[in-house]
C-alpha cells in the first residue's frame, strides 16, 4: 500500500515537474517554431505548426552580419569572465581562508550592488564611457559586464573554496609554497569544478546581457543582444524575423548549455549538499 | 640539526589565553611528544613551532636562529597533519615531490627522492595512484614520504594516527619510531593518547589548559608524577585516586594507585571489595570494584581470574608503589 502511494506521487510529482520545465522552456519554443514562419504566418494568431520557411533566417542575415555579432558576444561574454576571474579568485581566496570580522559585511555589500536597478547609474555610467572613450569599444563593455557580474563570481568561488580544507593549504606552505604557489598548483586545481561552472555561468549571464551591451555600444562593439534588438524598430515589429534572430542569438550559449548542463547542476549545488 | 627551544610563548585568541607562556627546549634528535586532553593547546603550541599561528609573545629559535617571525616554510620543518593534507588533483609521485618542485630542484634530484622515499615507505607501486585510491595507512605514508623528502630540521606530527583503525594505528606507531631510528632527525608529534605517548616518545611534555604540568621521558612520569593530573593522565587503565581515612593512614591527602600494583586474593587482604565487573581479556583481567570504605577502583591482575560480577575479593595495594599527593594535588615524598 506504501509502495502504491509513493509510486502514485512519484507520478505526480514527474508529471508537474515535466509540465512546469515545460511551461518554462515555452517561449523559446515558441520563438523557435515562429522563426520558421512567414511575416503573415507569424501574425495570424497561435499555431505551433510553422510552414518551415528559411526566409526569415536569410533576411536577418541579409539585414545585418550575424557573424559580427557572434564575434563580439564571444569576446564581450569570454573577455570579462577571464578578467572577473582574475579578480575573483585571489579576492575569494583572501575572505575564505583569511577571513577578518568584516569578510561577510563585505560579502553582503557585493551582493546588495545586484539589488540595485540598473537604470540608478545608467546616465553616470554613460558620461564616464563617454568621456573615457569606451562607447562602443569592445574593452568598454568587457569591463563593465566583469564588474556587473563580479559579485556573483565572487560570491560563487568563496563558498567552492570553503569546502576545500585549510590544512592542504596549510600542507602547501609548510611545504615551502609562496602565496602565488599555493593558489596556482594547489587552490585552483582543487577548485577547478567549481571554477568551471562559476565560468560557465559567468559567460551565459555575460551573453545574455541586454540593458548596458544595447544602451553602451551602437555597431562597432555590439553584441547579439544589440542584433536581437536591431529587427524590433523603426519600422515595426517583424515576429518572424525577431524570433529568427532571437534563435539566431541564443542557440549557442543554448548548444553550451546543454552540454554543460551536469557541470553548471553540479557547480550550483557544490555547497549545497554535503 | 633540530634543536628547538621556546621562550615565554604564549598565545591568545582574543581576551581568550590558549597559552599563558611555556619555555621548553626540545633537543636535536628527540623524539617528543605533546600529550594532554582536547582543548589543553598542544596543537595550537606545534602550530606556534610550524609558524602556523602567530605567537603572542615570546620567541622560537631553531638551531640558535630566531624564527619567531619567519614564514613556515624558512622554518625548514615539515608537517603531517591528521587529515593527511595531501593534494587530491596530484599523484602520489607528485605529491611526494612537491616540496622539492617549490625548492626549483633539479627533476633529476627530485626523482631520486622521490624514488627513495617511496621504498623507505614501501609506496614504489602506487607512485602513480591518486590520494583518493588509497587506503588511510597509505595517505599517511604519503604525507610522511612527502616530510622525509625535504630533509628537514624536525618533523612535526600532528595527531597522525586519529583517522585510523585500531589495528593500523599500532602499525604505523611502530613505523614512525622505526623512521626515527632510521632518520634520527627530531620530532614533535602531538597526540590526546597517552598510550602513543609512553610508546614513542623520548620525552612527553604533559599540557593541561596551555601550561606545561610535567616533562620528561615516559617512565619518569610513570613512576614519578608531580600530580595529580599528570598521575591521572599518564598510564592505562588510569591511576586510582583514594581520600579520606585510607589516604591518611599513608599521611597524605589523596593516594594513588595504578590498577596494576594492586594485588588480588580471595581470602585476605588490606581492602575488602565487591565487583562489579570483571573485564577478562586473557592476558590480564580488569576489575571493576567497589571497596568498603573506599569507593570505585579499578583493579588488573595479571592473568585470568576466576571471578564474577558480585563476588567478593580482597585488595592489598603495593606500599611502595604507593603515590602520596597533598591538598592540592602536588606529589609528596612517600
Amino acid at each position: 500500500m506504501a509502495r502504491a502511494v509513493t509510486t502514485q506521487r512519484k507520478a505526480i510529482t514527474t508529471v508537474f515537474a515535466w509540465a512546469v520545465a515545460f511551461l518554462i522552456f515555452f517561449p523559446i519554443l515558441y520563438a523557435i517554431i515562429t522563426s520558421f514562419k512567414t511575416e503573415a504566418e507569424a501574425i495570424a494568431g497561435f499555431s505551433l505548426i510553422p510552414s518551415g520557411t528559411l526566409e526569415s533566417y536569410k533576411a536577418v542575415e541579409a539585414q545585418n552580419s550575424y557573424f559580427k555579432f557572434f564575434v563580439n558576444s564571444v569576446i564581450i561574454s569570454v573577455g570579462s569572465t577571464i578578467l572577473a576571474l582574475l579578480v575573483a579568485v585571489p579576492a575569494a581566496w583572501s575572505m575564505a581562508f583569511s577571513p577578518t570580522r568584516r569578510t561577510k559585511d563585505i560579502l553582503m555589500w557585493m551582493l546588495s550592488t545586484k539589488m540595485m536597478p540598473a537604470v540608478a547609474v545608467l546616465v553616470p555610467m554613460y558620461l564616464i564611457f563617454r568621456d573615457w572613450n569606451l562607447l562602443d569599444t569592445r574593452l568598454g563593455l568587457t569591463v563593465m559586464l566583469m564588474l556587473i557580474n563580479l559579485p556573483i563570481v565572487v560570491w560563487m568561488l568563496y563558498t567552492y573554496f570553503r569546502e576545500i580544507p585549510g590544512e592542504i593549504l596549510e600542507a602547501a606552505r609548510m611545504d615551502g609554497a609562496s602565496l602565488f604557489n599555493e593558489i596556482v598548483y594547489v587552490l585552483t586545481p582543487i577548485a577547478v569544478p567549481g571554477i568551471a561552472s562559476t565560468m560557465l555561468l559567468n559567460i551565459i549571464l555575460a551573453w545574455n546581457e541586454a540593458f548596458w551591451t544595447i544602451r553602451l555600444t551602437t555597431t562597432n562593439a555590439a553584441p547579439l543582444t544589440a542584433f536581437i534588438a536591431s529587427f524590433s524598430s523603426p519600422q515595426g515589429l517583424f515576429w518572424a524575423k525577431l524570433s529568427a534572430a532571437s534563435t539566431l542569438a541564443i542557440a549557442p550559449i543554448l548548444i553550451m548549455g546543454w552540454f554543460s548542463q551536469r557541470q553548471l547542476v553540479r557547480g550550483l549545488t557544490f555547497g549545497a549538499v554535503k | 640539526m633540530g634543536k628547538i627551544v621556546l621562550e615565554k610563548v604564549s598565545k591568545s585568541f582574543g581576551a581568550a589565553s590558549i597559552i599563558p607562556s611555556i619555555d621548553l627546549t626540545i633537543e636535536d634528535g628527540e623524539f617528543v611528544v605533546f600529550v594532554g586532553p582536547s582543548g589543553c593547546g598542544k596543537s595550537t603550541l606545534l602550530r606556534l613551532i610550524a609558524g602556523l599561528e602567530d605567537t603572542s609573545g615570546g620567541r622560537i629559535s631553531i638551531d640558535g636562529r630566531d624564527v619567531t617571525d619567519e614564514a613556515p616554510a624558512k622554518r625548514k620543518l615539515a608537517m603531517v597533519f591528521q587529515s593527511y593534507a595531501l593534494y587530491p588533483h596530484m599523484t602520489v609521485a607528485k605529491n611526494i615531490a612537491f616540496p622539492l618542485k617549490m625548492a626549483g630542484e633539479d627533476k633529476a634530484v627530485i626523482d631520486r627522492k622521490v624514488a627513495d622515499a617511496a621504498r623507505i615507505l614501501n609506496l614504489t607501486n602506487y607512485l602513480e595512484r591518486r590520494p583518493g585510491q588509497l587506503s588511510g595507512g597509505q595517505r599517511q605514508r604519503v604525507a610522511i614520504g612527502r616530510a622525509i623528502v625535504r630533509q628537514p630540521s624536525a618533523f612535526l606530527f600532528d595527531e597522525p594516527l586519529s583517522n585510523l583503525d585500531a589495528a593500523l594505528r599500532g602499525t604505523m606507531r611502530l613505523e614512525i619510531s622505526e623512521l626515527h631510528h632510521q632518520l634520527k632527525t627530531t620530532m614533535i608529534y602531538v597526540t590526546h593518547d597517552q598510550v602513543e605517548a609512553m610508546t614513542m616518545a623520548d620525552k612527553i611534555v604533559v599540557l593541561n589548559a596551555g601550561n606545561i604540568e610535567q616533562v620528561g621521558s615516559p617512565l619518569d612520569l610513570y613512576r614519578k608524577p608531580k600530580n595529580l593530573f599528570v598521575a591521572g593522565f599518564i598510564g592505562s587503565p588510569k591511576m586510582n585516586f583514594i581520600e579520606g581515612a585510607a589516604a591518611a593512614k599513608h599521611g597524605a591527602h589523596t593516594i594513588g594507585i595504578r590498577p596494576e600494583h594492586v594485588a588480588v586474593s580471595n581470602t585476605a587482604g588490606e581492602w575488602k571489595a565487591t565487583v562489579g565487573v570483571a573485564e577478562h581479556l586473557g592476558a590480564d583481567t580488569f576489575l571493576h570494584v567497589q571497596a568498603d570504605g573506599i569507593g570505585p577502583l579499578t583493579v588488573r591482575a595479571g592473568g585470568e581470574v576466576p571471578v564474577q560480577h558480585g563476588d567478593v575479593v580482597w585488595l592489598t595495594p603495593d606500599a611502595a608503589k604507593l603515590h602520596r599527593f597533598d591538598a592540592g594535588g602536588i606529589a609528596t615524598a612517600g
